[in-house]
Order: C-alpha cells, then sequence, then structure tokens
C-alpha cells in the first residue's frame, strides 16, 4: 500500500483553479519530484498536503488514514512535516532551539511543570536537548549548534530546515525546492544529504526547478502544468517526453513575458 | 546564567535589601515601590510583547481589575492581602483568558486596537458600575496589607520589602518561563507562525496561555499598588498607563528581563528625578519610542545574546559534540 | 424623538467617517496605521484656534491649519518612516513610531496651549433651526455638507485622477512604480497630506459645534474614527463612510435607548464584535495567505 495516496484533489481560489483533478501516490522509502513550471501548482500542492489550505475535492489518505481538511498540527503529528520555498526558519532562535521546536508534541509537560522543575520537566528538557544534539550532529552541525538560525549560511538554513521537519518525527518529508540560489556545488551536496535522509528511512516528496538535481535523485517524477498531472515516469521517461519539454520550454517563455 | 550573571543578580538584590537599612525617605520609599510595581507590570507585558511579539495597548485595564478586585475583597470582607491577591491574580487572568478567545485569530495592529478598547471599556465600567465600584469615587482607605499583625506601611519598610519580594518572585517565573518549552515557544510564533503552526504548534492555544499568564502577572501588580496607595479610581489605570508600562517594554527591550527592570527603574523614577522636566514627560517617552524603533529596535538590553547557548544543569552534552565557537557569524 | 437621535447620530457619524478616512488612506498606501492621527486631529483644532485669535480669518485660518497639519505628517513620514522603510523595519516598528509620535504633538499641544478646555469660536454659526420636531444646529448642516462634498471628493480622487491611480500603483508595489516612473516618495507624501486634511477639516466642524478645544480632544475620537474604519474594512474609503455612520448611529440609538453612559463603549464593543465575526471588516477584502 503506497504511503500517501492522492486522489482527483482539486483546490480553487474564487473562481480560479490551482490545481485540478490530481492524482499520485508516494510509497515507503521514495524520493518523489514534483516538477512543473511556475505558477504550476507545486507549493498549493505542499499546502494542501500540510493542512494549510483546505482541498475543494478530492481525497488525500496518508497512512491509511483520510487527512484532507485536517488541522495543520493533527497532520504534522501524523507524520508529515514540510520546508519553505523561501526559507522560514525561527531567525531570532538557535540552531539548537530551531530544532527542539520540532520536538513540540513530543515534549510533554506544562508551564507548572517548569516553573517548578519538577522531575517530568527535567525528563523532556533533557530528552530534547539530547535528541537536539543528536540530530545536528548526525548533519555535521555541531559547529553551529549555537549560532541564531538567521546567521547560518544560506545553504546551512536550508539544511538546518530539514533538521527541524525531521525533528517532529515525520516519516514524510515534503521539501519545496530545498536547492534553490544554491551553486553547482553546494546542490551537489544537498543531493548526497537527501539520499542520506531516505536511508535514514524517510520518504521524500520534493518540488524542484534544478533538472540536474531531480534527474539525479528522483525514483519517481511528476510534472504538473497549469495545475494538472500532464505526466509521469521513471527520470529518463520524464526527460524524453516530448509533452514535458514543451510545457517546460513554452510556458519558460511565457513567464519572461508575463 | 553564567557565573557573572549570577554575581550581578546578587550583588543588586542585597543591595536593594540593604537600601531602607540606609534610610530611605517617605518619597523616596514610595517612589521605589512605584518602580517595583512598573517591574512587574513590564515583565507581565514583555510575556506577550518581548517574548510572543503582539502588542498590547490595553494593559492598564488588567492592572484595574487587580487592583479592584483586591481592594474591594478587602474593603467587603476585610480578607488577608495574601487572600485579595491571590484572587485578584485569578480573576485577572481569568478575564484574560476569557479576553483572549475571541481575538485569538487577530495580530499586530488589530490585537493593538482591540487591547486598547478593551482598556476604554474597562474604565467605562469602572465608572459606571457604581455599586460595585464606587464609581468615579474609587476605593479609598484601602488597608495596608498584615502579616502576623504586623502592618506593611511605608514608616516600617513594610511595602517596599512587599513589592520587592513580588518582584523577585516574578523574576524567577519569568526566568523559568523563558527556558521552558512555553518561552521557546512563543518565541517561535513571534519569529514565524505559520512555520510555528506547521510544527505542530497550536497557535491559539499558546497565545490564550500567553495571555492569561501576563494578565495574572498584571494582576498581581493591582493588587499591590491599591494597597500601596491606598486609593484608586478609574483614572489610576488610563491609557497613559498603558502607554507608560509598553514604552517600558520596548525601551527596556523586548524579551529581556533585565531589560525590564532596568527600563521601569529609569523611565518611572525619570520624572521624579528631573523634576523640570516633568511637565514634558511624554515629550519625551515618545522620543525614546521613535528614536529606539529607528536607531536600537531591540532597546537598551534586548536583542540576541552573543553568549553562546546554556544548556540547563541536568543535560550533559558529551565532549566533543558540541564546539563552542559562540554565536558564530553575530551582526 | 428617534429621528433627532438619528440627525445628532449622523453628524458624528460623518464626523468618524471623515477621521476614519485618514486611517484608511494611510493604511491603504503603507498597510500601516497611524495611531497619532487622533493627535493629529487636535493639532488641527489647535492651529485653527490659534489662527483664528490671530484674527486672520476664518478661511485663512483653515487653509493654514490644513497646510501645517499635512505639512507636519508629511515631514514625519520624511524624516521618521522613511528610515524604517528603507531599513526594511517590521511593521510593529512603524506602529510604535506612531505611537510616540502622539506622545509628542499631545504633550507639545499641552506645554504651548494648556491642558484646560478652551473655547472655540463657532465659526460656523450657532444658530439652531427646527424642522417638525427636529431640531439642530446650523453647524450640524455644514458637517452634513461640508463631511459628504470631501468623502465623495476624496472618493473620485483616488479612483479617477491621475494621482489616485499612481496611489494605487504603489500601494500594489512600490518598487514596480518607482520603475513604472511613479515618484512614490511624492505619492506617500500627497496621501498623508489628504490624511492631515481630512483630519483638520474634521476638527474644524466638530471643534465648531462643540465649540471646545483641549490638547486631548483627539484620543477618544481617533480610537472612534479607527473603529468606524475597520468596521467598514480598512483600506477601503467607501467602507470607511459607511463604518463611520454605522457607528455615530449606533451610539446616539444606545444613548437614546440604553444610557447616555455607556456611549463611549459603543465604538469599541462594535470593533469586537467585527473583528471577531468578520476580521476583514464589512467591506475589505479577505486574503489569501502565501506560504
Amino acid at each position: 500500500m503506497a504511503l500517501l495516496e492522492v486522489s482527483n484533489v482539486s483546490k480553487q481560489f474564487g473562481g480560479l483553479a490551482a490545481v485540478s483533478e490530481v492524482n499520485f501516490h508516494v510509497d515507503q522509502g521514495e524520493i518523489v519530484s514534483v516538477i512543473g513550471p511556475n505558477g504550476a501548482g507545486k507549493t498549493t500542492i505542499f499546502n494542501l498536503l500540510t493542512g494549510v489550505y483546505d482541498v475543494s475535492e478530492g481525497k488525500i489518505v496518508f497512512n491509511g488514514e483520510e487527512i484532507q481538511n485536517k488541522k495543520v498540527q493533527y497532520i504534522v503529528n501524523a507524520g508529515i512535516a514540510r520546508t519553505f520555498q523561501n526559507i522560514r526558519l525561527f531567525k531570532n532562535m538557535r540552531t539548537i532551539e530551531n530544532v527542539m521546536i520540532g520536538f513540540h508534541q513530543n515534549t510533554k509537560y506544562n508551564t507548572f511543570d517548569s516553573t517548578f522543575r519538577t522531575p517530568r520537566f527535567r525528563k523532556y528538557e533533557k530528552e530534547a536537548h539530547e535528541k537536539a544534539v543528536e540530530i545536528l550532529d548526525s548533519l555535521g552541525f555541531g559547529k553551529y549548534l549555537h549560532s541564531y538560525a538567521g546567521n547560518l549560511p544560506y545553504g546551512e538554513q536550508r539544511k538546518l530546515e530539514i533538521a527541524r521537519a525531521m525533528a517532529t518525527g515525520a516519516k514524510l518529508l515534503l521539501l519545496d525546492e530545498p536547492a534553490a540560489g544554491m551553486n553547482p556545488q553546494e546542490s551537489e551536496e544537498l543531493l548526497q544529504f537527501i539520499k542520506e535522509l531516505r536511508n535514514k528511512g524517510f520518504t521524500i516528496i520534493l518540488i524542484e526547478h534544478d533538472m540536474s538535481v531531480v534527474m539525479n535523485i528522483s525514483d519517481r517524477i511528476y510534472v504538473l502544468d497549469h495545475g494538472r498531472m500532464i505526466a509521469d515516469g521513471l527520470p529518463e521517461e520524464i526527460a524524453n517526453n516530448q509533452m514535458v519539454i514543451e510545457a517546460y520550454l513554452g510556458k519558460s517563455e511565457d513567464d519572461v513575458a508575463d | 546564567m553564567d557565573k557573572r550573571d549570577k554575581i550581578i543578580w546578587l550583588v543588586v538584590l542585597v543591595a536593594l535589601i540593604a537600601l531602607p537599612a540606609v534610610g530611605l525617605s517617605r518619597y523616596l520609599q514610595r517612589v521605589s515601590s512605584l518602580i517595583f510595581v512598573y517591574m512587574i507590570l513590564a515583565l507581565s507585558l514583555n510575556i506577550i510583547t518581548g517574548y510572543m511579539g503582539q502588542i498590547s495597548l490595553g494593559h492598564a485595564a488588567f492592572y484595574a481589575i487587580g487592583a479592584y478586585t483586591s481592594s474591594l475583597l478587602s474593603e467587603h470582607f476585610g480578607w488577608n492581602f495574601l487572600l485579595t491577591c491571590l484572587c485578584a491574580i485569578i480573576m485577572t487572568g481569568f478575564i484574560g483568558w476569557l479576553f483572549s478567545i475571541p481575538t485569538m485569530k487577530l495580530s499586530g495592529t488589530y490585537l493593538a486596537i482591540i487591547t486598547m478598547g478593551f482598556g476604554e471599556i474597562i474604565k467605562v465600567v469602572i465608572v459606571n458600575w457604581e455599586s460595585l465600584t464606587h464609581g468615579t469615587y474609587g476605593v479609598q482607605r484601602i488597608a495596608k496589607p498584615e502579616f502576623f499583625g504586623i502592618e506593611m506601611k511605608t514608616t516600617n519598610n513594610g511595602m517596599y520589602y512587599l513589592c520587592l519580594i513580588f518582584v523577585v518572585l516574578t523574576v524567577l517565573f519569568c526566568m523559568a518561563l523563558e527556558r521552558s518549552k512555553l518561552g521557546r515557544t512563543l518565541r517561535a510564533i513571534k519569529d514565524d507562525p505559520l512555520a510555528s503552526s506547521l510544527m505542530g504548534i497550536e497557535l491559539g492555544h499558546y497565545k490564550r496561555l500567553a495571555f492569561t499568564i501576563s494578565t495574572a502577572i498584571a494582576g498581581a501588580a493591582g493588587a499591590l499598588y491599591a494597597h500601596l496607595s491606598g486609593y484608586v479610581d478609574a483614572n489610576s489605570f488610563n491609557s497613559d498607563v498603558s502607554m507608560m508600562i509598553l514604552s517600558i517594554v520596548i525601551f527596556g527591550g523586548m524579551g529581556s528581563i533585565k531589560g525590564m527592570l532596568l527600563g521601569a527603574g529609569i523611565l518611572v523614577s525619570f520624572p521624579e528625578v528631573f523634576r523640570f522636566v516633568a511637565e514634558y514627560r511624554f515629550v519625551v517617552y515618545g522620543l525614546i519610542l521613535i528614536v529606539m524603533m529607528v536607531f536600537r529596535t531591540n532597546g537598551l538590553l534586548g536583542g540576541n545574546s552573543k553568549r553562546p547557548y546554556t544548556f540547563p544543569r541536568f543535560v550533559k552534552v558529551k565532549e566533543g559534540e558540541v564546539k563552542p565557537d559562540g554565536a558564530a557569524g553575530g551582526k | 424623538m428617534t429621528a433627532q437621535y438619528i440627525v445628532n447620530g449622523l453628524t458624528m457619524g460623518l464626523i468618524y467617517a471623515l477621521i476614519a478616512i485618514g486611517y484608511s488612506l494611510v493604511f491603504g498606501i503603507l498597510r500601516m496605521i497611524n495611531m497619532a492621527h487622533g493627535a493629529v486631529y487636535a493639532f488641527g483644532a489647535h492651529m485653527i484656534l490659534m489662527f483664528v485669535t490671530w484674527n486672520l480669518g476664518a478661511v485663512p485660518a483653515v487653509i493654514l491649519s490644513v497646510i501645517l497639519t499635512g505639512g507636519l505628517l508629511v515631514a514625519y513620514d520624511r524624516s521618521i518612516l522613511a528610515i524604517l522603510r528603507k531599513k526594511r523595519a517590521p511593521g510593529i516598528a512603524a506602529l510604535i513610531t506612531t505611537i510616540g509620535f502622539s506622545y509628542i504633538i499631545t504633550n507639545g499641544l499641552q506645554i504651548a496651549f494648556g491642558t484646560e478646555i478652551k473655547s472655540f469660536p463657532a465659526l460656523l454659526g450657532n444658530e439652531m433651526i427646527q424642522i417638525g420636531n427636529v431640531k439642530f444646529a446650523f453647524s450640524q448642516v455644514y458637517i452634513l455638507v461640508v463631511s459628504i462634498a470631501l468623502l465623495v471628493g476624496l472618493t473620485i480622487l483616488i479612483n479617477k485622477s491621475k494621482i489616485g491611480l499612481a496611489m494605487r500603483a504603489v500601494e500594489q508595489n512600490a518598487r514596480a512604480a518607482d520603475l513604472m516612473g511613479i515618484n512614490a516618495k511624492a505619492v506617500i507624501s500627497v496621501t498623508f497630506f489628504l490624511s492631515g486634511m481630512s483630519a483638520v477639516v474634521a476638527a474644524l466642524l466638530l471643534a465648531s459645534y462643540y465649540q471646545t478645544v483641549y490638547p486631548a480632544m483627539g484620543t477618544m475620537i481617533g480610537l472612534k474614527g479607527f473603529s468606524a474604519s475597520v468596521l467598514g474594512g480598512i483600506g477601503s474609503l467607501y467602507g470607511a463612510a459607511v463604518g463611520g455612520i454605522i457607528l455615530g448611529l449606533a451610539e446616539s440609538l444606545t444613548v437614546q435607548f440604553l444610557s447616555g453612559a455607556y456611549r463611549d463603549a459603543v465604538a469599541f464593543i462594535l470593533l469586537f464584535l467585527i473583528l471577531i465575526v468578520r476580521p476583514n471588516g464589512l467591506f475589505g477584502k479577505a486574503k489569501i495567505s502565501k506560504v
């Protein structure tokens, strides 16, 4: 059974269709990419998956449970976490604190506990700190642990966003253009990083513009244009798909003209 | 908190304890007690404004509710201050919680304005609900707190120490809050509400919690003030008071406990010290707000610390895992 | 009797509408609430009083006040807000500076003119007129005519004229507007000037009606005008006008049917309700949060 199954999902804003009758699925342990020109509706799909927007129609089944139109918090709990196209870290918090926010739902003590420093407070704080250090260490973040997120180098900020998403205990990570603004060397590093994530047991959906990244890393690719899925398949199939090439190149010119 | 910090806190505390022994005039005692009350108010607003990044322009309303609750209970039932103060805290926190339910979805300017409106509504209620509040006459001759038969007055330094104890308790509470999940969560909400909610943070819950805690503390400050001054009326809690509290928070540095204490100390004593500017004091407060926003958004002591993150004592981080290169790349 | 209250409510409502438009103009272009607007209103009233006591004549006094008050706002924008925009400071910073600005104006007026209530000449006449059993002051007629004329004028200016088009362009995207040859700085200044002008006109009308001025006169009316603008949907001129009138009528009817004591609470209770039920006001557009 697929980990994530999206069937016939549509989303309208006012009368405008952002995505129409989209179908796709992601299996456990896969890296699946969603590509398409600007404004094709890629980020909208992430917003629908994470509960930021309600779907107008259709069904989203994650881990055997319908999650469409559920609250954002509920979906995080269910095991989907994401990153953002424009990095949205807690800039005035330290690297370790950013990751600890990821543990939010699993840090189970209340204000009474923290005020009186109860054993429960100690237990969960200890756990949160140790796990945060562990995640940061495993990603080679040790030296940035004390830094404020806003002061990190750009590439590290992207990685920290992923670390924060991991900390929520997610099974499925949605990465929204993680290589955006990176030089080739940085995006090569990121590739390795994402592959390692898969080896750690995460399932990943990737929105990406950089075709070299997509072709390199994806198990399967879905192509979105004007809010519709126009193609799907293995990377090499997509690379040779005439429709995709047209959609991409044709659309890009439109974008310039805009 | 590192060693240097601890020493500073200790020295300041000892100095404040010793101060009345040196001999403070009644006037100076009143001013310092008032400073203490404003320290508590600033620490209270700091939870909403400093940590969570939301502005309240009606904090005086909650201060008023605390003051009226405590002084009316004391007047009608003659209860001990500790009990009336506790009731004030609960009552104010409860109203703060009620207030936060419908306003949960609001933030920024809208929240600021609605808090201001709430301040005006409370004033209208105080003036018009005469059977309860004595209307414009106010509550007069409020009893001084009494413990074990000793009245806490200005003459025996009782009020001074009582206020000081409240400040210390509030500071300890805020320190614990800062270094807990709640503190982190509020700061995350301040930085990016949407990203916070996508980390599983229930924004509404935390807004309500922050409001409840903050207003409850303001209620305690109100109770203290009522018994300190012996008289309250609606004008003791007008919008100037709300503005004053906000000015302290901005001036001291949003999010900084030390900043709140220093800010209250400076801004409350300033018109007393410089009598000749007393008339211009709102010009000065206004200039402070503007200058701070333009040149020093973080106030006197706010902003990100340059020191490394301090782990709680009970967390042992293995050697080599963490290379404390400080808050690298600090601006 | 009710007709009388409706007339009075309508009069106040139009004044609220003028104040509300002052907020909406600035909000529309800068997405910022000018918390000093009430103080600016009081400033305008005092300027008129000052020029009138200098025997300059009513019309020059008002014109000079408009120039001074508008100029004050423009100067504030060019000096303080411009720096904040340049630094891309968060919105809360600008809001706080306007609070500071309002302190300075109000306190400044107290120092210059004293805190007491001063009598203001009945510039617009104080004869009473009676139609049926409804009595109203001559100045109420002025309020009706002048405020409606100004509201309509401003709406036409924003919606039809070139400067209005430029204002809307700057609101949408200041950088792009700049690239298209629109002088964003000038457009913002014009907006502030118009906002100041509407405050002075409101001050003239209401001060002549009540025949009093004092430094803190803007606090309550500023808050109510703001409530009116939110009620109608801040940023919308049409909404500001409707919001003001609803508020004025609601207050007046509260006085008649409930009690005069709670008059000042009406605005805030309405504000509360509207923000909870319809946070974007009656005529405001909901926005989709971009992620």
